[in-house]
């Protein structure tokens, strides 16, 4: 993974003392707190319900073991002995003070990580698919250009006073687990005639107040001119992007209100004034980086491994574990292992300062040191032996990082919601508990099958709630929660917002609706192989609707 | 309020002209995008300094023809949060290759005035008596750029290349952070605020 | 107009906190003194923004409340939550906490 040379280290150390000069400002009085609050974004601070809330990024969702137990030490120094992962593949702390955040930044400094630019109007962490360098289907490893992007990217002096924030995502297989056709940039890497690898460009998708999906405005940008077409594109929307309406501020509503094929004009004219640049790539560069992420030093081992494959049939627990949270390895004789976060009842997300310390000693043993964070609020270990799973998910299992449910529908995004968050209309963290309790039942989790349920507490959807085959968004009626649901999502390369399906529930009565549309798609289904979105797409919102309010 | 232009406080000799107001023969003066395209004739003949001010909506990109005729430009933030002339900035110098004064006004926040100067600013109207203090203290804060201006900054893919260059053959593996020794001395110093003419400090 | 109380955030702390009658800031909402009508809503806003201005508070409001046994209820879910802390740990915020109220607040 990519490690700081001295530009990198002397920028975050000076960002660490700015910003600790910005706090005694601030608490002097010096700074207003209008004016502090663009600073204090800028590093990642927010004011939530109840304390501060500071975000930590984690940039393309790639942590080393020596990077994650920081950040248990962190949490232990400074927060409650917690942290939560979030639908950005970052990290946040529920409870810093003010004066200590200096400090904690400094803590992250010494491992290489920071709050820059995780919050505010201005370009935020870039995220890829967490399967980056393993999934055998891959064209080119995502984190490479994710890298290249952070660093263009990071104190931008033209681009830190944007319209409004601004997300990149980039995914390098056909499928795409990063989302990015609900991204202001998403970069698809694909391969032209020729055979070489560039991406196909998607500008203006987005979720919250208006969903949108993306829209291809470039099928393919030679990799050489990344940076050069992605600050065209950032100057259109600088100087375009609407300034009078913080909700009409977005990429998405100005590639929406002049067309796409406008737009794409527009920052081709813009970008041919600068595709030659210094900001053009030449292929050393690329190279260069692309050193810091090769593979590591895997041994030559055999597809077939005859001790994984005893222990598997010998212990029904492993034996299920391995079927939901396994992935294949490019790599004879490896696997990819996911850690669900996601335990019965427990909070999306959340991971203890013991669980992270625990975690960064596996993936020592286990994954050469490295640990990945998923978009859906998971962590993921890319490098495991086969031979080495059993006694990994035995680890596991100390920590309570063994639940066997992923992709499940227990499996849930739930953002931090009215128990946490300043913007929430409604809780989302206990109707996820709730809803894991009710289908705790893992025979019938299986049966079910794939089901990505994803909650939100507000409109803002950082709970992607609009891309869930079903979809949850807490409203706020006369001070009361109430729930709307939405079905037939999907953030894959097939991305489509989810249909509401009719008038809210009630706190009390969600999950019990939720599980009439579960039980509505078992019945409708063709057969176990069909699954729910599938259904969805055969069936159509109607019978669904039909059975919900039937009852409800 | 000061004007910060060069590393100091500097006398403002500027005036900047109600649209309504008559000029004095002579004197410099600012005028609106509007009066310049009302009364372009007039105010193109006039043997004085004329300059141009800017609100955010209106972008140098509507004047790129005429900038000939100016000495300055101002470029307005009516709220800090309000970033269209950062672009502004850049287009002037870069695409429209603009070497007048390019001054930054409105509401101005200390920690906005190095990216305001990497962006082709070269005067600053600070509302604060400390004015120069805060020039001074923010200017030297980040020394580290990733991303090439015309500033003339050194960035750092271009340290890492000379840097690279400057190995000699055959040592240290990617990635690997070597002895700095050829790096030139002075390259990631803080650059002075005020010793570079605007003419040197726009080089490409 | 319905009776209201005060709430802000501590700068310092983050920390949730009402405006009580002797001027001082208080973690509990039993503290609050309640406001009824215009004069006194102005006068309650006119304290937070000399707190604010004194570097203790930021962002205060005015909140509506209803008064139960002499004390204020908060109305609505966001401030039940806001008045006690995240109902997923009950061993965060200010439910866990051993203060008192009336046992004197902050400035």
């Amino acid at each position: 993974m990519y490690r700081y040379d001295e530009f990198d280290e002397t920028l975050v150390r000076e960002r660490v003392e700015q910003f600790r000069g910005q706090v005694r400002r601030r608490v002097s009085g010096d700074l207003t707190e209008d004016q502090f609050k663009p600073l204090r974004l800028m590093n990642g601070l927010y004011l939530q319900l109840h304390a501060y809330m500071l975000r930590v990024a984690i940039p393309y969702g790639t942590l080393s073991s020596r990077q994650l137990r920081q950040l248990g030490t962190i949490a232990r120094r400074y927060d409650k002995d917690y942290a939560h992962f979030t639908t950005r593949q970052n990290i946040q702390y529920n409870w810093p003070r003010l004066e200590e955040v200096p400090d904690l930044l400094s803590d992250l400094a010494d491992v290489e990580m920071h709050g820059i630019q995780t919050s505010g109007n201005c370009i935020r962490n870039v995220t890829a698919d967490q399967y980056a360098g393993v999934a055998a289907d891959e064209i080119d490893d995502p984190r490479i250009y994710a890298e290249i992007i952070r660093q263009w990217s990071t104190l931008h002096p033209e681009f830190s006073f944007l319209p409004r924030k601004f997300k990149i995502a980039v995914t390098g297989t056909p499928h795409d687990r990063a989302a990015v056709r609900v991204h202001d940039i998403g970069l698809h890497i694909r391969r032209n005639e020729a055979g070489e690898a560039g991406f196909e460009v998607i500008v203006g998708g987005g979720q919250g107040r208006t969903p949108i999906i993306g829209k291809t405005i470039r099928d393919f940008l030679p990799k050489r001119h990344l940076l050069s077409y992605l600050e065209a594109i950032l100057r259109v929307y600088n100087q375009l992007g609407r300034r009078d309406n913080l909700f009409k501020a977005r990429i998405k509503i100005l590639v929406n209100a002049v067309g796409p094929d406008v737009f794409a004009r527009m920052v081709e004219e813009e970008w041919a004034h600068i595709k030659d640049s210094p900001l053009a790539l030449p292929a050393d560069e690329i190279a260069r980086i692309k050193a810091y992420f090769a593979p590591p030093l895997y041994e030559a081992l055999s597809a077939d491994q005859p001790a994984f494959v005893a222990k598997h049939l010998e212990d029904p627990a492993f034996a299920r574990w391995v079927k939901t949270n396994v992935a294949a390895h490019k790599q004879p004789g490896y696997a990819i292992a996911n850690i669900s976060l996601k335990p019965e009842g427990g909070i999306p997300g959340d991971a203890t300062a013991e669980q992270m310390e625990g975690l960064a000693d596996l993936a020592e043993r286990f994954s050469f040191s490295e640990i990945r964070v998923t978009h859906e609020q998971n962590l993921v270990l890319p490098y495991v032996r086969q031979i080495d799973l059993y006694a990994l998910w035995q680890g596991l299992g100390e920590l309570d990082l063994d639940s066997p449910n992923l992709g499940l529908i227990s499996d849930m995004i739930a953002c931090p919601g009215l128990d946490y968050c300043n913007l929430a209309n409604a809780r989302s963290i206990p109707v996820a508990q709730a809803i894991s309790r009710r289908f705790a039942d893992l025979k019938r989790q299986h049966d079910i099958g794939e089901l990505k349920l994803k909650i939100s507490g507000c409109i803002n959807a950082c709970g992607h709630h609009h891309v869930g085959h079903i979809g949850i968004l807490g409203v706020d009626k006369r001070g009361e929660e109430f729930y709307q649901i939405t079905l037939g999502g999907s953030a894959d390369e097939n991305a489509a917002l989810g249909d509401i399906v009719g008038p809210s529930f009630s706190y009390d009565e969600v999950v019990d609706a939720v599980e009439t549309i579960v039980d509505a798609y078992l019945d409708l289904r063709e057969d176990e192989a069909e699954a729910f979105l599938q259904t969805y797409a055969r069936v159509g919102l109607q019978p669904f609707k039909e059975k919900l309010y039937a009852t409800h | 309020m000061p004007l910060i232009k060069d590393g100091r406080v500097v006398e403002d000799t500027w005036l900047r002209l109600e649209d309504d107001a008559e000029p004095e023969p002579g004197t410099a003066v600012i005028v609106s995008l509007e009066r310049w395209q009302a009364e372009r004739e007039t105010l193109a003949g006039r043997n004085a300094p004329l300059g141009l001010w800017l609100k955010s909506d209106q972008s140098p990109a509507g004047v790129a023809e005429d900038l000939g005729h100016f000495d300055l430009v101002a470029l307005e933030f009516p709220k800090f949060n309000d970033g269209r002339a950062f672009s502004y900035g850049r287009l002037l110098r870069e695409r429209y290759g603009f070497t007048g004064e390019v001054r930054a006004v409105g509401e101005i926040l200390q920690d906005q005035l190095l990216f305001m100067h990497r962006c082709g600013f070269d005067a600053f109207a600070v509302a604060a008596d400390d004015a120069l203090d805060r020039w001074a203290a923010a200017i030297g804060e980040i020394s580290v750029w990733y991303q090439p201006t015309a500033d003339g900054r050194p960035f750092a893919s271009s340290l890492r290349e000379r840097r690279r260059a400057a190995r000699p053959k055959g040592c240290s593996k990617t990635g690997e952070t070597p002895a700095d020794d050829s790096v030139p001395p002075g390259a990631l110093a803080k650059p002075s605020a005020g010793t570079r003419s605007v003419a040197a400090a726009w080089a490409y | 107009m319905s009776l209201k109380v005060i709430t802000a955030n501590l700068l310092r702390e983050g920390d949730v906190v009402y405006l009580a009658a002797d001027g001082t800031w208080s973690l509990w909402l039993d503290d609050a003194e309640m406001v009824d009508g215009a004069d006194g809503a102005a006068r309650l806003e006119a304290a937070g923004e000399k707190a604010v201005t004194g570097l203790l508070v930021i962002g205060p409001y005015l909140m509506d409340v209803t008064e139960e046994a002499g004390r204020p209820k908060p109305i609505g879910t966001r401030e039940k939550i806001r008045a006690k802390g995240p109902t997923t740990h009950l061993n965060f915020g200010k439910q866990a906490m051993h203060g008192a109220s009336g046992a004197g607040g902050i400035g």
